[in-house]
């Protein structure tokens, strides 16, 4: 299983940490600097797996982001690592060609979408297209929830005038 | 550029993005959380939208790496709002600022729970996300069956469907009771035959999950998953959505090969034939290609399809063009293939013999110790290790030793304990082993342990055909200009005891020897001055004739030290001094050591040590078990004559053996328990010099002494449970086979270990089923005795053989069970004191003239004398210590231990109902659990215990147990170990417990025989 999800700049800013397996916070933060440390350090052609604490980590770097997932020693790697790329695929296909400003701003449509991507660690849905369709479906969910109220909220205006 | 659609939010993330420095950063972020703090207090209700918005500043800033110790309450409220936008935002963000163990989960467990038995889509949706990524023990005791029934629901949409797969798997993980429930395992099958590959993904890793701990219940999933292989790798049946780059799910692919991979074996000729193709056709049907994605994905697949392969251990046809797939992969540029490559060998060599076509590759794996990447040299390092025997250990070796040089300092220490393992493994003469080690120290010193030399010392001292030859060596190293410490002490050593034996050389007379150790003598620290003195004192002892101006020079050094302010060092110049006036004396004092007793080597013991620092934290420690013993350096080039024998035997680890009768077992387990106590029993060993040292190493072993002193002598019965099953309860003798169990009689026990209820036995005759309930010291059965067939069961008899710790009493059998009906018979049970003794149901009937006669295992086992407890930090640990050493609390190091991971074992012992309490110990990699035992003799009595495990070897762990009860920590003790190191029977099992038949030929008119036939 993916123990947790970690989206790091090259500067080592953090964009994005999602903890499958129970991590304190203490524990949360140090795992983050100590796997900064291994992996912005990494030149570019080596593999993209690293071996650390008893577990290993698969990252990939696009652009000026690093995506990292932990798993156990006896996962499939490379099955990780498309699970990375099919990730950015989703975000690409949803902010249109993404770029880290994407995600700053937008980290918690980040959120979103990794959640209909991963549950429990594990790969939820394989298909773009219907985890587009959900997304697209939320968003919409939300956008109606403000007309109403914002409706609403002129009614309101206008009877209390 | 600001999508958030959150104004606040974007503002506050710009100004972020524009603080110069760090502490600007900070000043930011404490105004806001200053702000958020006061919004929060204030008495006027935020608005939604607000509320919203602070909650995810508050992620922000979390994420930034803030403290964030407040407003979790604000988040987890926002789940039960009413509308959907703050409820995915109260969710979303619960999930990644608390994790399962936080108290405020709690709070929220009815709202979820509203949210999953609502008929709103979009909340179920969500309140299932949140469980399956944060869901603890709680949830997953409250919420199991109605997760269970949105995955089995058939009005429910696949994206609710596929959210309820995983969400289980999540609770399953935490509480593997949620699918102890009849049919489940039906119900997976069922599931298997789902045509939504979202479904069918999420199914497939629930499954895998499943089987992982038992794949004993779902036999019937095995040809599905069979076929679902065929569907995708042969038939390319998926809709074009779900396919990656032109593989149909690569996801869905692997995973459904890793399912595969925890039967233990696929028995049905067809099906067995249908998977051969389709993974005969991955192998040969995987090209490279340029796009690294498709490359990726099928190489995913290729990678799961050779582990599959190996774990089914094909014909050897296949497993040679594994290695060959595997030698091409490890020889190419793409350098995840390359590590990938290297890693499946070394997985390769411990599940099959293809040491001879691996070492083939030798030269090339040998390349990759030079790669630059650290991930791909650790692989090499480690697959060299592992394919090390007699005859490449030469050339294995001394390529370490080259590498030592150039490998940086995170490899050394690993680097420089490997090498010197393997050379004192495999080394096919002594000679070259003081070679080796020296230089080992010679190049690394900062990374060689003192066991290393001192290893050195033992052999050289037990071989007198080496002293000559490590003295010289010894001396050729002190004319190096710039040594370092640990060489100046062995050499130092060496020579203090054998330079004598060069002294006809060139540069070896004792004066020489003297001037260029005393050269080394202000350089080093106060530990190895006391071996310079020795080597001093001895020296003087052995120059003949004697030397007066070395002796003056060497008095004057002992007249120097005689006033050192450290103590060692006093007291041997003040002892030597006066020991020099004594003439013959000295002669004595200071002879030759003797010889070592045989003692296993630190070096090994040090790899095995679960405790030992994390610098090497690789497969090393497995590696050093599973290595095939191997003699050579205790036989090699020693003739007979040559007395009592060098140090020790090699090879340590025990790994508790699958025997298949009783003694040898059970002699296996006192070896090991003797092998563990080796090295306390004599180490009185005189005045060497480093003795603290190794004193302190030794006492290691200090608990597990006191644990054979409590080894008491075991029934065969419990001894067996852990490994051979059954076979000791049905003499499989004069049977024929007429009447076979159905499914496997001992897995079925193990199965009954960890749940309440099930099939005990079924035959083509009967079903026994039973069920149980225990309360206390307390516990009653129902037996379910059901006959399958047209025609009675006659003379049904049921006797009970209860072990002494156990009161049972079994209600009357009927002496008849009409056809097809169901006859049940309680059976009441009273614990009296704590004891793994196994209680015995001798069941016996006749069909038509066949009588069947079986004896079962009833399982009423310790554990089920055990309550869950769970306490806080608070309050274990004032318990933990008061209860110190044995008999009350014992430690040993198990080994052998069934692989699991944390989360599995944790399951494991949860339903055990050892309540697992994470995070109650700091160190991620161990387990802490108490419980509640209850017998008669006892009453309620708390039991706590420790697992530490070691990440890079998960077949050893160290186990500590404590109650206020001897016998019991020592029972208790005994029954983890024996769940732990259970390991079950491979497949195609030579039907163990075969009931007794025989059909006595009855004459019928001769009522005697009749009614002894009856009887």
């Amino acid at each position: 299983m993916i123990h947790f999800v970690l989206l790091i700049s090259r500067q080592g800013k953090v964009r994005l940490t999602k903890w499958y397996s129970p991590y304190s916070q203490k524990e949360r933060t140090k795992v983050i600097r100590e796997l900064s440390g291994v992996i912005l350090t990494r030149g570019p052609k080596l593999c993209n797996f690293v071996e650390w604490r008893g577990q290993k980590v698969v990252y990939k770097r696009y652009a000026s982001l690093y995506f990292c997932m932990c798993i156990d020693q006896e996962d499939n790697e490379l099955e990780v690592l498309e699970i990375i790329h099919h990730f950015v695929e989703i975000l690409d296909r949803y902010f249109g060609s993404v770029c880290e400003l994407d995600l700053i701003f937008n980290f918690h449509k980040a959120y979103y979408i990794l959640d209909e991507l991963l549950i429990a660690g594990e790969l939820q849905e394989s298909s773009k297209k219907t985890v587009a369709r959900l997304i697209a479906a939320q968003d919409s969910l939300v956008e109606t929830a403000k007309e109403e109220a914002s409706s609403i909220s002129n009614i309101i205006a206008q009877a209390t005038k | 550029m600001a999508l958030s659609g959150m104004r606040g939010l974007s503002v506050f993330i710009s100004d972020i993005r524009n603080c110069q420095n760090k502490e600007q950063e900070r000043l930011r972020v404490d105004k806001e959380l200053g702000n958020i703090r006061t919004r929060f207090k204030s008495e006027k209700g935020l608005s939604p939208y607000e509320k919203k918005k602070y909650v995810w500043k508050m992620l922000y800033i979390y994420m930034l790496g803030y403290d964030v110790d407040f407003g979790h309450m604000e988040a987890v409220s926002l789940i039960s709002a009413p509308k959907y936008p703050e409820k995915q935002v109260g969710y979303i963000v619960t999930s990644c600022l608390l994790n399962e163990n936080h108290d405020f989960l709690r709070l929220a467990i009815n709202s979820v729970r509203n949210d999953i038995i609502g008929r709103n889509e979009t909340f179920q949706c969500l309140a299932l996300t949140m469980v399956g990524n944060i869901g603890g023990r709680e949830f997953s005791e409250s919420l199991a069956l109605d997760v269970q029934k949105l995955l089995l629901s058939s009005s429910c949409r696949p994206l609710v469907r596929k959210k309820a797969a995983l969400c289980l798997l999540r609770l399953y993980r935490k509480n593997p009771d949620v699918v102890n429930i009849d049919g489940w395992s039906d119900r997976m099958a069922q599931l298997l035959d789902e045509r939504d590959m979202g479904v069918l993904t999420a199914v497939m890793s629930l499954l895998v999950a499943l089987v992982s701990n038992s794949h004993d219940q779902y036999w019937s999933c095995l040809p599905k998953c069979v076929r679902i292989l065929e569907r995708l790798a042969r038939n390319h049946d998926v809709p074009q959505e779900y396919t990656y780059y032109g593989i149909p799910s690569p996801w869905l692919q692997v995973k459904t090969m890793r399912a595969l991979q925890y039967f233990p074996t696929v028995e049905d000729p067809n099906t067995r034939r249908s998977l051969f193709e389709v993974l005969q056709r991955i192998l040969m049907g995987t090209d490279v290609v340029k796009n690294v994605n498709k490359n990726n994905a099928s190489h995913a697949v290729l990678f799961e399809a050779l582990s599959l392969v190996m774990h089914l251990d094909a014909e050897k046809e296949m497993m040679s063009q594994c290695v060959a797939l595997l030698g091409k992969f490890i020889a190419v540029r793409e350098p995840n293939i390359r590590y990938l490559g290297l890693e499946n060998m070394t997985r390769m060599l411990m599940v099959t013999d293809v040491q001879d076509i691996i070492k083939r590759h030798q030269a090339q794996i040998i390349t990759s110790l030079k790669d630059p990447d650290i991930s791909i040299r650790r692989r090499a390092l480690d697959l060299l290790y592992a394919m090390c025997d007699i005859t490449n250990a030469k050339d294995i070796v001394e390529e370490l030793l080259q590498y030592l040089s150039a490998a940086e300092f995170a490899m050394r220490e690993e680097l420089a304990l490997k090498a010197a393992i393997l050379a004192e493994k495999f080394a096919p003469d002594l000679a070259w082993y003081i070679d080796v080690i020296l230089q080992l120290i010679d190049k690394a010193g900062d990374f060689v342990s003192d066991d290393i030399w001192f290893r050195v010392v033992q052999f050289v001292t037990n071989n007198e055909d080496l002293q000559p030859y490590a003295a010289a060596k010894a001396r050729e190293y002190l004319d190096k200009p710039a040594l370092h410490e640990t060489m100046v002490k062995v050499s130092s050593y060496l020579l203090g005891e054998y330079s004598h034996l060069l002294a006809r050389r060139p540069g070896c007379s004792p004066k020489e020897i003297f001037s260029i150790m005393h050269e080394k003598l202000p350089t080093v620290s106060t530990t190895t001055l006391p071996i310079l003195l020795s080597a001093y004192a001895k020296i003087l002892v052995h120059s003949q004739p004697p030397d007066p101006e070395l002796r003056d020079q060497v008095w004057a050094v002992f007249n120097k030290y005689e006033s050192c302010i450290d103590v060692e060092i006093q007291q041997r110049a003040v002892e030597y001094f006066v020991l020099c006036r004594k003439g013959a004396a000295l002669v004595d004092v200071l002879a030759e050591m003797p010889k070592f007793p045989e003692r296993q080597s630190a070096l090994i013991k040090k790899a095995e040590d679960p405790e030992t620092d994390a610098a090497e934290q690789s497969a090393i420690k497995l590696r050093a078990q599973q290595q095939q013993p191997s003699n050579a350096l205790v036989v090699t080039d020693q003739p007979p004559s040559n007395g009592p024998l060098p140090v020790g035997p090699l090879t340590l680890a025990k790994i508790p053996s699958i025997s298949s009768n009783v003694e040898t077992s059970l002699s296996d387990e006192r070896l090991s328990h003797e092998n563990g106590t080796f090295g306390a029993v004599d180490d009185s060993q005189s005045a060497m010099p480093s003795e603290g040292l190794i004193g302190d190493l030794l006492a290691i072993e200090g608990p597990a002494a006191a644990v054979t002193t409590e080894q008491k002598p075991v029934s065969g019965l419990e001894s067996v449970v852990g490994g051979v099953d059954a076979l000791a309860l049905a003499p499989v003798s004069e049977l024929s086979n007429s009447v076979q169990p159905i499914g496997n009689v001992a897995e079925r026990f193990h199965a009954l270990c960890l749940k309440d209820s099930g099939v005990l036995y079924e035959d083509p005759y009967l079903q026994i089923g039973i069920k149980a309930e225990w309360r206390t010291h307390h516990g009653r059965f129902v037996l379910f005795l059901g006959n399958k067939s047209t025609s009675s069961l006659a003379s049904v008899k049921a006797l009970m053989l209860p072990p002494s710790h156990l009161k049972i009493e079994l209600s009357v059998v009927p002496d008849t069970i009409p056809p097809r009906a169901q006859v049940q018979c309680p059976l009441e049970v009273v614990n009296l004191r704590p004891s793994r003794d196994l209680a015995v149901l001798d069941f016996s009937y006749m069909f038509g003239t066949t009588l069947v006669s079986v004896k079962l295992r009833l399982p009423a086992m310790l554990n089920k004398f055990l309550q869950h407890i769970s306490l806080s930090t608070e309050e274990f640990f004032p318990q933990w210590r008061s209860l110190s050493g044995p008999p009350l609390k014992l430690q040993e190091v198990v080994r052998g231990v069934k692989p699991l991971s944390l989360p599995e074992m944790a399951n494991l012992f949860n339903s055990l109902h050892l309540t697992v309490s994470p995070g109650l110990d700091p160190n991620p990699n161990n387990l802490v659990a108490s419980t509640t035992f209850y017998s008669e003799s006892t009453g309620a009595m708390l039991c706590l215990m420790r697992i530490e495990t070691d990440p890079a070897d998960r077949t050893q762990l160290r186990m500590t147990v404590s109650s206020g009860d001897a016998a019991l920590t020592f029972e208790l003790k005994e029954f983890i170990k024996e769940q732990l190191v259970y390991i079950p029977l491979p497949a195609p099992v030579p039907s163990p417990a075969q009931p007794q038949v025989s059909s006595p030929p009855i004459d019928p008119t001769d009522p005697g025989a009749i009614l002894a036939g009856l009887l």
